[in-house]
């Protein structure tokens, strides 16, 4: 017999979590999965053990913020399943899972999607050594394991979470070697047509500049201008080597280097699902298509967080009440006009929530070298090619991103382009002369993680058993 | 102002670029029009084998064309790879057709008696292997309990059928031959006098090229296209299902039909035939069947993750043979349909290229003409 | 590459990494623990043997696989340590034989 349930929300983190309060306290069935061992999503990790430590000090009040609502979520009545994976979603909803090696199969009448967001792939020469990870995962790995770079760090980057991460590393005794910042020149002239927003929302300026003073009173050198930088070593990082516009070229030791270039949304399993997305060119991502609820193009399958926009865990929160109050109203337990009422504060908060926004991706907009790597770059990770071969088979006909998939086998690797993806077809549309829009992007096939095929062929077929 | 070319080949997928290339080969102007990134193309879901054990299996012309195409296989592989620098991964040491317990067994003995005899001049090229042949002819793989034995096909062998079309994309082009991708064919007008127009490329926006050959291998899209030319070929889609594993150190020696170990150690999967129209949807019920089977194989495969599963549509004529045929009213239109385009790459680029370009197509191949589906005339 | 701002404490459980005992506190990945190690490397790549180290610790990078407990090509930055638990660093095409 196969678990049934009003609603699989997939995602534990602000927008999940939140959500699951609220369909509950509408008398619904939640069952809420996620792949980590705890709530929280990425942005409140290990918030429940840590918020009270004095790692949960340094890691600030908006981390902290996270453990009342996780206490919320424990108490919500929701069903809750850690260490799950999702790894297919099929019409009914039929949503395919896998926890500790054992598949399983629950039918839902509605699903919500709250997988957060990603760092933006922003591949470099050298960028697959051992000792180069994202800014996100160093900050995954001080929250949930209190662990910092041994040695003093490099950091390569651009946006608000670089900032946040040094000065939290910095706090807690860590060094920076030093800071090279990849935002595009004229920021903040790029920020002055937002002015009035950013008077009304000036708290979370403060902050911002709160974190810069803090690293310039920690002495951590900045360094602006950089044309291009590589990442050098043989089995694993040793050195990095960067380019200043005007400047020379310089070579300095380090073991551990940390990228960051902004965050997209998550869109894999909208993708897999063939929800429909339009494509942001400010952000040079692809966003889902959703209503005033947060319904994708699917009856019955919701998106909310950053995965339907990237806005920050507040703005996710509310999202996913309001994600919550459509699903409520879908299952017939609220009228339209309550829904109505409802989310109407919700909606004024989001917006306000949201007011930031604008200026911040004005601000950090990605700059256009992610987008067209050397030819010795590794685009593809999993299957190691670099973007020479991309173009190389590029210039077979006018292949779309799918004929380059098929054969180059880029996108064929475990990641199917999560990593790689975006990169291939920005390097198609500049080979051909397209817009990005246009070239398109790669199917994304079940399963959405691997599983073994032991546990895939032990999955109980609806009527076996 | 149309350009001119000898021959237009809609699609450029196994069938078409195989053609495409031979024609080129033989020194004629081609232009081959490929469809969108995410049109049908069944080319993308091949498994990859080149296969004659049980093909045409009641009809023997069928089973001399593949016996034939499995005989070129190796000097064509050979030739492309060394035109294009193209790995195709390309090895003939047989293949196998496993059988689960003694009926099937007694069952596919039978059948491959009776197929061998159906074209008995051919001469043998099947060994029926028991649980002991087959242990012997593997000693390092470890079978599961059920399985009885084989028949080991001595003409059989695999390819990388993504590498393949590559490699024959890039020898059509190395050959003079033009191809224009996103040009999907949206018309063609015979002209008085011989020749075609044909439109392709966007409804809004369409370009016009003008040949004096139009040769349709456009897979299914051929349905639509075949009236234009009185190439009115039935053709029904048939849904295949495939998943492959990530990459694991060599287990499976030779390809077996439903299983083979890729080049890559990938290990694929396969494949379902279902008739459910042009639904391109995989399930996951028939991931966990065929993961079923393949581990009552190879059980050791059930540590191995699985990365991917994907569908595509065989195209499929009424009796699963391929068709070959000119257009009585218009000549100078061809059209060449199958669902093993892998294994006839090698006829499709040699010999019937060939024909095509001599514009005429041999008396052995007459049976492959698509009028053998008329019953009205049969009765 | 990484260092814990504390030792593991009373609560410190053990694992081995091929073979060696490792101590890690309850709550962290066994990705954090590996970055920890000496070697920087956890497995070399089924591709062309490239040495990769875990880079994204969010489960979309695909490069923190490792043999967890018997199970290979398992994502490490996503399972959560235990005591006793066996993991071993995995090089090139994993075997599926015993």
């Amino acid at each position: 017999m196969m678990r049934e349930v009003d609603v699989l929300i997939v995602g534990a983190g602000p927008a999940g979590m939140s959500a699951a309060i609220r369909l509950r306290a509408a008398g619904l069935s939640v069952l809420v999965v996620d792949e980590q061992p705890a709530p929280g999503g990425q942005i409140w990790r290990a918030v429940e053990t840590v918020a009270p430590t004095t790692t949960g000090k340094l890691l600030g009040d908006e981390y902290r913020a996270g453990q009342h609502l996780a206490a919320a979520f424990r108490a919500s009545g929701a069903d809750y399943e850690p260490q799950t994976q999702v790894w297919q979603i099929e019409p009914g909803w039929h949503v395919y899972k896998s926890c500790a090696g054992q598949a399983e199969v629950i039918r839902a009448d509605q699903v919500l999607l709250a997988t957060g967001a990603q760092e933006r792939p922003a591949p470099f020469p050298g960028w697959t050594l051992p000792g180069v990870l994202t800014v996100g995962a160093a900050q995954i790995l001080l929250k949930t394991s209190q662990q910092v770079p041994a040695d003093p760090v490099w950091v390569v980057g651009s946006g608000p979470l670089p900032l946040l991460y040094m000065a939290q590393l910095v706090r807690a005794g860590g060094r920076v070697a030093g800071w090279l910042d990849t935002s595009p020149a004229g920021g903040w002239r790029r920020a002055m047509p937002y002015l009035g927003d950013v008077l009304q929302r000036f708290g979370e300026i403060r902050k911002g500049l709160g974190w810069l003073r803090e690293l310039k009173q920690a002495g951590v050198k900045r360094i602006r201008n950089v044309q291009s930088f590589r990442a050098l070593g043989d089995g694993k990082l040793k050195t990095l080597e960067y380019t200043v516009n005007g400047g020379g070229t310089r070579q300095v030791p380090a073991k551990v280097l940390l990228v960051h270039e902004g965050v997209v949304p998550s869109i894999h399993m909208t993708r897999a699902l063939d929800c429909a997305h339009h494509w942001s060119d400010q952000q040079a991502c692809l966003v889902p298509d959703v209503d005033e609820w947060g319904q994708t193009s699917l009856r019955g399958v919701y998106i909310a967080g950053d995965g339907a926009g990237i806005a920050g865990a507040n703005a996710a929160c509310t999202r996913g009440e309001l994600a919550a109050i459509g699903i409520a109203l879908q299952a017939g337990k609220l009228t339209a006009q309550r829904a109505v009422e409802q989310a109407l504060p919700l909606r004024e908060q989001l917006a306000g929530q949201q007011r930031l926004r604008p200026m911040l991706d004005a601000m950090y907009p990605p700059r256009a070298s992610i987008f067209a790597p050397s030819d010795d770059t590794i685009v593809c990770r999993c299957e190691e090619l670099t973007a020479g071969d991309i173009r190389r088979a590029a210039a077979l006909g006018q292949p779309g991103p799918n004929q380059i998939k098929s054969f180059t086998r880029a996108g064929m690797g475990p990641c199917q382009g999560r990593q790689c993806g975006y990169t291939i077809a920005h390097i198609l549309a500049a080979e051909q002369q397209r817009p990005v829009a246009q070239v398109g992007f790669y199917r994304i096939r079940p399963p959405l993680k691997p599983l073994t095929l032991g546990e895939l062929a032990s999955l109980d077929l609806d009527g076996e058993k | 102002m149309a350009k001119d070319y000898d021959y237009i080949v809609a699609g450029a997928g196994m069938v078409g670029a195989a053609i495409a290339a031979g024609l080129a080969g033989q020194g004629k102007r081609v232009l081959m029009l490929d469809g969108a990134d995410t049109d049908l193309r069944a080319a993308k879901a091949n498994f990859g084998l080149v296969w004659v054990q049980g093909k045409g299996y009641g009809n023997p012309h069928y089973q001399r064309l593949s016996r034939l195409a499995a005989r070129l296989w190796p000097a064509f592989a050979d030739e492309l790879e060394r035109e294009t620098g193209i790995k195709l991964d390309y090895e003939q040491r047989g293949g196998l057709h496993f059988c689960l317990g003694q009926a099937q067994w007694d069952e596919r003995a039978l059948r491959m008696g009776q197929w061998q005899a159906q074209a008995a001049e051919t001469g043998s090229c099947i060994d029926m292997l028991d649980r002991g042949g087959l242990e012997r002819m593997f000693p390092a793989v470890r079978w599961g309990a059920e399985v009885s034995g084989a028949s080991f096909g001595q003409m059989d062998g695999h390819v990388n059928p993504l590498r393949l079309l590559a490699a024959l994309q890039a020898a059509f082009l190395s050959r003079g031959g033009a191809l224009r991708s996103q040009h999907p064919v949206l018309d063609i007008q015979a002209q008085q006098g011989g020749g075609f127009l044909v439109h392709a490329g966007t409804e809004d926006h369409p370009t016009v090229y003008g040949a004096s050959n139009v040769v349709l291998a456009a897979g299914l899209g051929s349905v639509a296209l075949g009236p234009m030319v009185a190439l009115d070929v039935p053709l029904r889609p048939q849904r295949g299902q495939l998943l492959v594993t990530e990459r694991v150190a060599p287990l499976l020696p030779v390809p077996a039909s439903g299983l083979r170990q890729t080049g890559e150690g990938t290990v694929m999967i396969g494949v379902t035939q279902e008739e459910v129209g042009y639904d391109l949807s995989t399930t996951t019920d028939a991931a966990v069947r065929m993961s079923r089977k393949a581990l009552r194989v190879l059980p050791d495969l059930a540590d191995a993750r699985w990365v991917r599963h994907w569908s595509c549509l065989r195209v499929m004529t009424p009796d699963g043979v391929p068709v070959y045929a000119e257009s009585t009213q218009y000549p100078g239109a061809w059209t060449a349909l199958c669902h093993s385009g892998v294994t006839l790459a090698s006829f499709h680029a040699g010999p019937f290229a060939r024909a095509l370009a001599e514009r005429k197509l041999p008396d052995s191949l007459e049976i492959f003409h698509h009028e053998r589906f008329d019953v009205s005339q049969a009765a | 590459m990484f260092r814990k701002l504390h030792e593991p404490g009373a609560q410190a459980l053990t694992l081995t990494i091929d073979g060696v005992p490792v101590r890690a506190e309850p709550g962290e990945t066994v990705a954090a623990v590996l970055l920890r190690q000496q070697t920087a490397a956890l497995r070399t790549t089924p591709v062309n043997e490239s040495p990769r180290a875990p880079y994204c610790m969010m489960g979309v990078c695909f490069d923190c696989l490792a043999i967890v407990d018997g199970v290979a090509s398992t994502q490490t930055c996503l399972v959560t340590v235990r005591e006793g638990m066996r993991v071993e660093r995995q090089f090139g095409k994993r075997s599926v034989l015993p």
